[in-house]
C-alpha cells in the first residue's frame, strides 16, 4: 500500500507540467526572462570573473542575479496558479476527490523544481558560449544550491499565495513582496554594511540566504562554509510551511 | 445471536440523515437548523433563493465543510471522521466550477480515474454523456453544458451509491438543462442517490422526488413536489374563449367569472369571442367546468388551465418569489 500522498502524485504532476507548457505566456516568462536579463546584463556590465581577476568594475554577480530571478519566477508563477486555481473552484474541486491536500500542492513545488533545473541549464550553456571567461562552477552544486534556494522561497509562496485577494492581485502581491526581497538579498549591497535593524530582516527573508549561499558556491567557499544559510534555508522552509498550512485558504 | 434481535426489521435507513445542521460564517448565519433525510434510489432536491444556505448545506454533509454543530451520517459513516472511505463512495459536482483551462477531456477522466478503487470505462462513460467527441478538448474550449457534463462524468466515474449536485445547470441555454435533466434521472434509474440543489423551480419539479425548501439556513416545508402544490396551492384556473352568449351565467354555479375585455359576463362579445377566467379549487375542478361546457352546450375556441406550481408554493411560503 503506497502512503496516500502518492496516490495520483506523480499522474497529477506530469499532467501539471503539460498543462504548464500549453500556457505560452507563463512558460515562455520562467524560462526565457532569467536568460534575457543573464544575457542582456552580461554584456552590459560584464560577468564576475575568476576570483583572482580584479572585480571592481562588477557592480553584482550577474550569474547569480540570474540565477535568483529563475528561483523568484518559479514563486511568481506559483502564487499566480494557486490564485487562479483557488478562484475558479480547481482547488476545491481537487480537494474534493481522494488526493490529498500535500499531493495537490507537491505536484505543483516538483513542476516548478524542474522547469528551475531546465532555467539553470539554459542559463549555464548561455553563459559557456556567451562569456568565455566565465568562473567554471561545479555544476551539480550550484544546481543543487539554487534547488534548495527555490524550495525554501516556495514556502514563502504559499504564504504569499494565501494572502493574495484574487487572481488579478496575484502579480502585484507577488512583486510587492519578492522584490523588496531581492533588492535587500545582500546581492547588490552587502548586507554587514546594513543597518542593524534592517540586517536582522533581512535574514528573515531566504533570499538572502540564497544569495549568500549562491556567492560560496560560486567563489569556491562552498556549502560547509555557508552551513548556517543552508540551516537558515530550511528551517524558513520549516517556519514559511507551518504558517501557510495555517492561514492557506482553499476557496 | 442476541437474544433482543428481532427475527424481521422493516426498517428504511436513510442514506443521508441530518440532524439540527448549523454553520455560520463570522456573523452570517449561513444553516440555522437544519434536518432532513434522503432515502435510497431518490432525486432528492434542496431548493431556495441564492444565500437560502443550500450549498452550506450540501458541502457539510459532503464533507467537504465543517459544521459548526448538529450530526450527519452518509451512508453511515460521518462525512468528517471517516472522508476517505466516503470519498470512494460519494460523487460530487460543485457549483460554477471550474478545471484547469488547458486540461485535456480524457486527461481529467485518467486523472480522476485514478483515485478511485473501483471505476467505470472511461469511453463507455464519455459516450453516455456525449462527450466522445470532446477527448482531445482543452476545458476552456468546452461549451457550458459540456463542462457540467465533464463534470457529471467524474462526479460518475467511481460509480458512486450517492451523487451530490449542485446548481448543476446555473447559466446554461434552454436547450442544454434539458439534455442534462436527462441525464440525471438516468443517474437515478441506474439505482444512484442523488442530492441536488437548484433554485429553479422548474428543474425540482421536472427532476425532483422529493423537494425541501429552504430559507434564511431554515428548512420550510419537505415532500413531493405534487403533494406540496396539492397541500399549499390547491386553487385551479381555467381559461377559455367563447363566442357564445350569457356564458358567465351557465357556468356561475362553479364561481365568478371574469372576463378578460373587461365586459359584461353575461352579454355575448362585440368582436365575436370573449376569454373567461374561472377560479375554483381542489382536484374536481377542473372536470366540473368540462362538464357544464358540454352539459350547456358552450362553444368553446380555446382552453387552458393554469395549475400552481412550486414556484407558486414558494410564494405563498415565503411572501416572495424566489428571484427577488
Amino acid at each position: 500500500m503506497q502512503p496516500r500522498f502518492l496516490q495520483g502524485f506523480w499522474k497529477l504532476t506530469w499532467l501539471e507540467t503539460k498543462i504548464f507548457t500549453r500556457e505560452p505566456m507563463g512558460f515562455v516568462a520562467t524560462l526565457v526572462m532569467p536568460l534575457v536579463v543573464f544575457i542582456a546584463l552580461g554584456r552590459a556590465f560584464g560577468v564576475a570573473k575568476p576570483v583572482a581577476a580584479p572585480q571592481v568594475d562588477i557592480p553584482f554577480n550577474v550569474a547569480i542575479l540570474a540565477a535568483v530571478l529563475i528561483a523568484l519566477s518559479a514563486v511568481q508563477s506559483l502564487v499566480a496558479i494557486i490564485s487562479i486555481y483557488r478562484e475558479g473552484g480547481i482547488l476545491k474541486r481537487l480537494r474534493a476527490t481522494p488526493l490529498s491536500p500535500v499531493t495537490i500542492m507537491g505536484a505543483q513545488v516538483v513542476v516548478k523544481l524542474a522547469f528551475t533545473v531546465i532555467s539553470l541549464s539554459l542559463l549555464m550553456l548561455a553563459g559557456r558560449r556567451l562569456f568565455p571567461g566565465i568562473r567554471q562552477v561545479n555544476v551539480f552544486s550550484f544546481t543543487a544550491a539554487v534547488l534548495l534556494s527555490t524550495f525554501s522561497i516556495l514556502s514563502l509562496g504559499f504564504v504569499i499565495a494565501s494572502l493574495v485577494p484574487t487572481a488579478r492581485f496575484a502579480q502585484p502581491v507577488g512583486a510587492a513582496v519578492l522584490y523588496p526581497m531581492l533588492a535587500l538579498s545582500g546581492l547588490f549591497y552587502p548586507v554587514d554594511r546594513f543597518p542593524r535593524a534592517l540586517r536582522a530582516f533581512a535574514y528573515l527573508f531566504p533570499t538572502t540566504h540564497a544569495v549568500s549561499l549562491l556567492n560560496g558556491v560560486w567563489d569556491g567557499s562552498g556549502w560547509g562554509a555557508h552551513w548556517v544559510n543552508v540551516a537558515a534555508l530550511l528551517v524558513l522552509f520549516a517556519g514559511y510551511t507551518a504558517l501557510s498550512t495555517r492561514v492557506f485558504r482553499w476557496e | 445471536m442476541p437474544p433482543s434481535t428481532p427475527l424481521v426489521t422493516f426498517v428504511v435507513i436513510p442514506v443521508i440523515s441530518v440532524f439540527n445542521l448549523g454553520k455560520r460564517y463570522g456573523r452570517t448565519v449561513a444553516v440555522d437548523d437544519v434536518s432532513l433525510e434522503v432515502f435510497e434510489g431518490e432525486i432528492f432536491g434542496l431548493i431556495g433563493p441564492n444565500g437560502a444556505g443550500k450549498t452550506t448545506t450540501m458541502e457539510c454533509v459532503e464533507g467537504n465543510r465543517v459544521p459548526d454543530k448538529g450530526t450527519i451520517s452518509v451512508l453511515g459513516l460521518d462525512p468528517r471522521r471517516d472522508a476517505n472511505t466516503l470519498r470512494q463512495r460519494i460523487g460530487v459536482q460543485h457549483q460554477e466550477a471550474h478545471l484547469q483551462k488547458r486540461i485535456k477531456v480524457w486527461e481529467a477522466v485518467d486523472l480522476w480515474r485514478s483515485l478511485y478503487t473501483r471505476v467505470v470505462d472511461s469511453d463507455t462513460l464519455l459516450a453516455r454523456l456525449g462527450l466522445e467527441s470532446k477527448r482531445d478538448s482543452w476545458f476552456m474550449n468546452l461549451s457550458g453544458g459540456q463542462k457540467q457534463r465533464l463534470f457529471i462524468a467524474l462526479a460518475l466515474i467511481h460509480e458512486p451509491e450517492v451523487v451530490f449536485l449542485d446548481e448543476l445547470t446555473t447559466g446554461l441555454d434552454p436547450q442544454a438543462r434539458r439534455a442534462i435533466w436527462g441525464l440525471v434521472t438516468g443517474i437515478r434509474d441506474r439505482g444512484t442517490t442523488v442530492f441536488l440543489t437548484t433554485h429553479l423551480m422548474e428543474e425540482a419539479e421536472r427532476l425532483c422526488d422529493r423537494v425541501a425548501i429552504i430559507e434564511h439556513g431554515r428548512l420550510i416545508e419537505v415532500g413531493t413536489p405534487d403533494d406540496l402544490v396539492q397541500k399549499h396551492c390547491p386553487e385551479r384556473t381555467v381559461v377559455f374563449t367563447s363566442d357564445d352568449s350569457n356564458v358567465g351565467g351557465r357556468m356561475q354555479a362553479l364561481g365568478p367569472v371574469e372576463r378578460a375585455d373587461g365586459g359584461e359576463v353575461g352579454a355575448v362579445a362585440e368582436g365575436g369571442a370573449a376569454t373567461y377566467t374561472i377560479r375554483g379549487a381542489g382536484d374536481d375542478f377542473v372536470t366540473d367546468v368540462i362538464n357544464i361546457i358540454a352539459r350547456e352546450g358552450i362553444r368553446v375556441r380555446g382552453f387552458r388551465t393554469e395549475i400552481p406550481t412550486l414556484e407558486d408554493v414558494f410564494l405563498k411560503l415565503t411572501g416572495h418569489g424566489i428571484r427577488d
